[in-house]
C-alpha cells in the first residue's frame, strides 16, 4: 500500500513538471534548464520510490519470519499435546489429577493459550456402581481438569465439560485391565 | 438352601420386528411349587382364536416361580366347562388346581374362567375379563393375574409393561442404542427411541401411559418425556451439565431431576404444568438417583456427602435430609415398593455389586443377587420381584428375583446388551 502510494505521487510530480515546460516554450534555454530540472527531480523521486519498497520488502521478509516462527512454535505445541495424549486416567472411585495427567494437560493448556480453539472435555467412568452414579462421577472427572486448565489461565468459557459415565467405553470386558483405561477424561 | 432347577424357555414364536426380544429362563423356583393345570380354553368366534390363551397363563404361572404346571400332554382330560370337569381325572396325575375358560369373540373378546380345587372338588373362583381382540395377550395375562392373586393373596403383575435399553454394537464398533417397550414377558417389543447416542435413566409415568428418559442426542445429555400412544415427545431439560434421573410424582404432577447446572448435581422438581423448577438438594457432593416414596411425601436419594455413596431421604414439607443405609460402603439407585417399606438398591459388598433389599422398618438390609455387577434394580408393582441388569460375559442381561430371594430368573435377548429396566405400574385395562 505504501509503496503504491509513493509511485503515485511521482507519477503526479512528472506530470506537473511537463506542464510547466508547455507553457514556457518560448525560452530554449529556459526550456533544456528546465527539463533538466524535471529530470532530475524524477530521477530523485524513482530513487526515493526504489527505497521505500526496499524497506517494504524488508519488513516483509522479517513478517515471513516471525510467521514461520511463529508456526513452528504452534507446531511444537502441537506435537507435545500430541504426544502428551488426549486421555487423562483416573483412579477407582477418584477425579484427583494424577502427576501424569497433569504434565499432559500443561501440554493441551500451552497449546489452547497459543490460540482461540474452544476444547471440548468428556469424562467417563468404568462399569462398576450405578449408571447415575457414574454419570455425575465422570462430569466430577472432567470437572477437575477444567478447574486444572482454568487455574493454568484457559478462559472458562472456551472449555465445555460433559459426562457420559458408562455409556462409551473404549475397552470392552470387566476386569482391571478393561476399567483402569475406561476411567478417563478426553480432551476433543 | 434347597433349589428346584428348571428352565423354560418363552417366546417361541418370533415377531418380525428389530427389537431385541427377551426370552425367559427360570433359573430357581420355590422348593415345592403348587401343581397347577391350566386347560386349553375354548373358542368362541370366527376362524382360529388370535392367541392361545391357556399358554399364556400357564407360562405367567411358571414365571413366578411358585406354580409347577401341568403339561397339557398329561392332561387326561381338556374341558372347557364346569360340567366337563372330572376331578379324578386331575386327582390321579396329582394337580393341586384345575383353570378352564371360553373365549368369545364379538366386538370386544370376552374370557370367561374359573379356578377349580381338584382335592376338594370344588369351583373357587370364577372371573371375566373382556378386552380388544388386539389386546389379546394382554387380556390372558389379566386372567393369570387374578388366578395369582386368588391363590396367593397377592395382586398379579403380569398385565404389566417393561421399559429397557438395549445397545447392540455395529460393525465398525459404534454401539447403538434402542429404548424398548415390552410386555412383562419379555413379547410384543416396540421401540420407541433408537440411534448411536446413549440413551439411559428410562422411567415410568403414574398412569403407565408416558415414559421419560435422558438422550444424549444433542450431544448433550437432556430429558425427554414421551407418550407411548401416539410417540408425541417433549424435551424437558437441556441445562448446561447433568439433566438426569427423572422420576414422576406419584401423583403425576411433577418430576424429580438431578440438574448440575448450579454447581454440583442437586436434586430438583419440576413442576410439569408451570414449568417452574425447585431445587431440593444443596451439597457440593454428588446428589442423584431420587425416588419417590409411594405416598409422595418424602423422596430417596443417593448422596456422597459422607464421603461414599449412601441413600438419604428428603422430606418435602420441611426440607429435612437425614441419613437411611450405614452398612457397607456403597448402597446407591433405591427403588421403593408399593408398601412403602422395602427398597430395592445396589449394595458393594467385598468389591461385588449386588442387588440388594432394605426393609425401611426393621432396618435390616438382605442381599438377593450372587453376581458382581448388578445394577438398576426395579420393584413389580405387587412388590413380589426385582428386575435388574447384570454381566454376563461382555454382555448385559436382565434378571429378576423375589423380594424374598426365593425365585430367579433371566431375560436374556437374542443378541447385544439389555440393560436399565424399568418395570410399570399396574395398568388400568384399555
Amino acid at each position: 500500500m505504501t509503496t503504491k502510494n509513493t509511485l503515485g505521487k511521482a507519477a503526479v510530480v512528472v506530470l506537473l513538471a511537463t506542464l510547466v515546460s508547455a507553457c514556457s516554450s518560448n525560452a530554449a534555454k529556459e526550456e533544456a534548464a528546465a527539463q533538466a530540472a524535471t529530470e532530475r527531480a524524477a530521477a530523485e523521486q524513482a530513487a526515493a520510490a526504489e527505497a521505500v519498497a526496499a524497506e517494504q520488502r524488508a519488513i516483509e521478509k522479517e513478517k515471513a519470519m516471525v510467521m514461520q516462527e511463529q508456526r513452528e512454535t504452534k507446531r511444537r505445541l502441537m506435537d507435545a499435546a500430541s504426544s502428551a495424549g488426549t486421555v487423562f486416567l483416573f483412579d477407582y472411585d477418584s477425579s484427583t489429577l494424577s502427576d501424569d495427567a497433569r504434565a499432559a494437560i500443561d501440554a493441551h493448556v500451552a497449546l489452547l493459550m497459543s490460540g482461540s480453539a474452544n476444547a471440548r472435555l468428556e469424562g467417563h467412568t468404568d462399569e462398576r456402581g450405578t449408571r447415575e452414579y457414574n454419570l455425575a462421577l465422570g462430569e466430577r472427572r472432567a470437572n477437575a481438569v477444567r478447574d486444572y486448565m482454568v487455574a493454568s489461565g484457559v478462559p472458562a468459557y472456551r472449555l465445555e465439560t460433559i459426562s457420559y459415565g458408562e455409556e462409551n467405553p473404549v475397552a470392552y470386558g470387566s476386569g482391571e485391565s478393561s476399567w483402569s483405561q475406561n476411567r478417563r477424561v478426553e480432551i476433543k | 438352601m434347597l433349589l428346584r432347577s428348571c428352565a423354560f424357555v418363552f417366546g417361541l414364536f418370533l415377531t418380525t420386528t428389530s427389537a431385541a426380544q427377551l426370552e425367559i429362563q427360570v433359573t430357581r423356583g420355590i422348593d415345592n411349587p403348587t401343581s397347577i393345570a391350566v386347560a386349553p380354553f375354548a373358542w368362541d368366534g370366527l376362524g382360529s382364536a388370535p392367541t392361545d390363551f391357556a399358554q399364556i397363563v400357564d407360562s405367567d404361572l411358571a414365571r413366578s416361580g411358585q406354580f409347577s404346571p401341568v403339561s397339557r400332554r398329561d392332561m387326561l382330560s381338556l374341558p372347557a366347562a364346569r360340567e366337563e370337569i372330572f376331578y379324578r381325572d386331575w386327582r390321579a396325575i396329582s394337580t393341586r388346581y384345575l383353570v378352564i375358560g371360553r373365549v368369545s369373540q364379538g366386538t370386544q373378546l370376552r374370557v370367561d374362567f374359573s379356578l377349580h380345587d381338584v382335592e376338594r372338588g370344588v369351583e373357587l373362583f370364577s372371573g371375566q375379563v373382556v378386552s380388544a381382540e388386539s389386546e389379546a395377550r394382554m387380556a390372558a395375562h389379566r386372567v393369570a393375574d387374578s388366578i395369582y392373586e386368588k391363590l396367593t393373596g397377592i395382586p398379579g403383575a403380569f398385565a404389566t409393561r417393561l421399559i429397557y435399553v438395549s445397545v447392540t454394537r455395529n460393525p465398525d464398533g459404534k454401539d447403538f442404542y434402542r429404548l424398548t417397550v415390552a410386555d412383562a414377558d419379555g413379547r410384543r417389543p416396540i421401540v420407541l427411541l433408537e440411534g448411536r447416542d446413549p440413551i439411559l435413566a428410562p422411567s415410568w409415568s403414574p398412569d403407565g401411559k408416558e415414559v421419560a428418559y435422558v438422550s444424549f442426542e444433542s450431544s448433550r445429555p437432556a430429558i425427554y418425556r414421551q407418550v407411548l400412544a401416539t410417540g408425541k415427545r417433549e424435551q424437558l431439560t437441556n441445562f448446561q451439565g447433568l439433566n438426569n434421573s427423572p422420576v414422576w410424582s406419584p401423583d403425576g404432577k411433577s418430576m424429580a431431576l438431578v440438574l448440575s447446572k448450579d454447581g454440583s448435581p442437586d436434586i430438583y422438581l419440576l413442576d410439569l404444568e408451570t414449568k417452574q423448577f425447585q431445587r431440593l438438594t444443596r451439597h457440593y457432593g454428588i446428589d442423584t438417583e431420587p425416588t419417590w416414596m409411594p405416598d409422595g411425601e418424602s423422596l430417596l436419594f443417593t448422596s456422597d456427602r459422607g464421603g461414599r455413596p449412601q441413600i438419604y431421604r428428603y422430606e418435602l414439607a420441611t426440607g429435612k435430609i437425614e441419613r437411611v443405609t450405614f452398612e457397607g460402603r456403597y448402597n446407591a439407585r433405591a427403588r421403593v415398593a408399593e408398601d412403602g417399606r422395602n427398597v430395592a438398591l445396589v449394595h458393594q459388598r467385598k468389591g461385588r455389586f449386588h442387588i440388594a433389599v432394605f426393609d425401611l422398618v426393621t432396618e435390616r438390609l438382605t442381599v438377593l443377587t450372587e453376581t458382581s455387577l448388578d445394577e438398576s434394580p426395579s420393584i413389580a408393582p405387587n412388590g413380589s420381584l426385582v428386575i435388574y441388569a447384570t454381566k454376563r460375559g461382555e454382555r448385559s442381561v436382565l434378571g429378576a428375583v423375589a423380594v424374598d430371594g426365593g425365585v430367579k430368573f433371566s431375560l436374556p435377548a437374542r443378541s447385544g446388551s439389555v440393560q436399565e429396566p424399568a418395570w410399570s405400574p399396574m395398568l388400568v385395562e384399555q
